[in-house]
């Protein structure tokens, strides 16, 4: 009936989405290791209704065409891996990571997952588990009878025990890497998959092939910036709020023929 | 029946295509890189046979972008651009050609090619961009990009390719079905070396949320007036009948 109608639509929609984002950055302001989201916008297809350069007559062509925008949609919501801030905890299995990478661990049904939250602790069997008990990989089971454990910024954990002065290495922790980290899929729970987007993750210990350094009993906190989201969510209503005037303009206008002709 | 009634008509329907470019306008308002289209009404006059021109058409048409630059937004991300002043960046199109953008929201696809937050894909001076793993991106001002491995300063960079930076004129440019904006006479613009970019930058759509609001209730008025002299072609014709009934 009326372009602008669904024009305006889309521009409520987009809204919509991005005030989702806005809201989830704002609730994860403080999640361990989360990466703050944008919704990212692409203009829609434009339709031709004259197109400009066209023949108006034998020797003339037309100077400017019509063609109408059909409004906007949201592309994609991109993760921002920037580095959060680090801090210290002196939690002993608190591990932060100084640059690129992620931890892995290893999902229930077999799988890797990705996280960048170093928040580890151990289970009934020494294992170094993230806070909903998976594993992380590779393996790392500290012994009992444990004086303390040192994770060091290479990744590799020593523990000293009762009776010798020297400590005993035993794991290291691997980080790994991707070529489009914005192309990993989120989960929930901290953690992130693999997708055809991220590519194949490049494993290697911590400090080599530009993954970052662990640090530990430091955790690496969110990266939202709580002001830059409350100007988003401000910006956003407001513009939610044009669009829906050009639906109440575009309605009038409509009205106003029905009860006037 | 009088013509009067047409003319009117054209004038509303027109009315309410401005409208939609002004709606397209303001949907696109958190576009990255967005250009607003400026909307116009050209008259038409009629010569038909050996008659005054009495009747005069409205054709609304667009005559332009609006070119002026957007809001800067700092975001700190090593891949977000603005071209500050006057230029654009260049990109592939869906039919492989040469096209142009603001939207400096860059990102890499899984095999580390540099492309648009939309998904189209950067020209560098040779053609896409390929990213290879590294510690650090750098863009510098003049488009260059250049990679830092872990350990390395700001000497060790490796460069990789340089943004192929265009300046065109802005009358020659119009803007495709995808939103992107190519040359009117199909050619590819020049590189630019005065072209300058800003890195953690992104530009916002340049849509001027007010005046776009005026103009809104502007053309909702003109199509009230249009409505008016529907109506009031209608009451004449009523009256013309009376009368005849009259005699």
């Amino acid at each position: 009936m009326s372009n602008a109608l669904w024009i305006a639509k889309t521009g409520l929609e987009a809204q919509q989405n991005r005030l989702s984002t806005v809201s989830n950055n704002l609730a994860n302001v403080n999640t361990t290791g989360y990466k703050r989201a944008r919704a990212v916008f692409e203009d829609l297809l434009y339709q031709n209704l004259r197109q400009a350069g066209g023949q108006s007559s034998q020797e003339t062509e037309l100077p400017t065409g019509l063609s109408l925008g059909t409004g906007v949609r949201t592309v994609a919501t991109q993760k921002l891996h920037t580095q959060g801030n680090l801090i210290q905890t002196n939690n002993t299995f608190d591990a932060a990571i100084q640059g690129k990478g992620f931890f892995q661990i290893l999902k229930p049904n077999g799988d890797i997952a990705y996280t960048r939250n170093g928040e580890f602790q151990v289970n009934s069997t020494g294992q170094l588990v993230n806070s909903a008990g998976y594993r992380v990989q590779p393996d790392i089971i500290i012994p009992e009878n444990t004086l303390s454990v040192t994770i060091g910024s290479d990744g590799i954990v020593s523990v000293t025990q009762p009776g010798n002065p020297a400590p005993a290495q035993v794991g290291v922790i691997q980080l790994a890497d991707f070529v489009n980290p914005a192309g990993l899929q989120s989960i929930g729970g901290n953690l992130l998959v693999e997708t055809g987007a991220s590519g194949a993750p490049v494993v290697g210990s911590p400090d080599t092939n530009n993954l970052g350094s662990l640090i530990q009993g430091s955790i690496e906190s969110s990266n939202v910036n709580v002001v830059e989201e409350l100007v988003n969510m401000i910006e956003t209503q407001r513009a939610y709020e044009m669009n829906s005037k050009a639906i109440s303009t575009a309605d009038q206008m409509l009205q106003y023929v029905n009860n006037n002709l | 029946m009088d013509r009067m009634l047409y003319v009117a008509m054209s004038g509303a329907k027109q009315n309410m295509l401005a409208q939609a470019i002004n709606s397209n306008n303001l949907a696109n308002i958190s576009t990255t890189g967005f250009r607003a289209d400026l909307a116009a009404a050209r008259s038409m006059p009629l010569f038909g046979g050996s008659g005054h021109p009495t009747r005069v058409y409205s054709m609304t048409e667009k005559p332009g972008i609006d070119f002026k630059q957007g809001a800067m937004s700092t975001t700190g991300r090593d891949l977000d651009i603005a071209v500050s002043g006057d230029g654009f960046l260049t990109v592939q199109s869906a039919d492989g050609n040469e096209a142009y953008t603001r939207a400096g929201d860059l990102k890499t696809d899984s095999a580390g090619v540099l492309q648009t937050g939309a998904g189209h894909i950067v020209l560098g001076e040779s053609g896409p961009i390929t990213i290879p793993e590294a510690a650090k991106i750098d863009i510098g001002r003049d488009g260059t990009i250049s990679i830092s491995q872990i350990g390395e300063g700001g000497g060790g960079a490796t460069v990789i390719d340089r943004l192929k930076l265009v300046n065109p004129n802005v009358k020659d440019l119009r803007r495709d079905e995808t939103g992107l904006f190519v040359l009117k006479n199909g050619d590819n613009a020049e590189q630019d070396d005065n072209v300058r970019v800003v890195s953690g930058t992104i530009e916002t759509s340049n849509v001027n949320a007010a005046s776009a609001l005026v103009n809104m209730i502007e053309l909702g008025r003109q199509f009230e007036m249009q409505v008016k002299m529907l109506k009031a072609a209608e009451d004449n014709n009523a009256q013309a009948a009376q009368i005849l009934k009259l005699g």
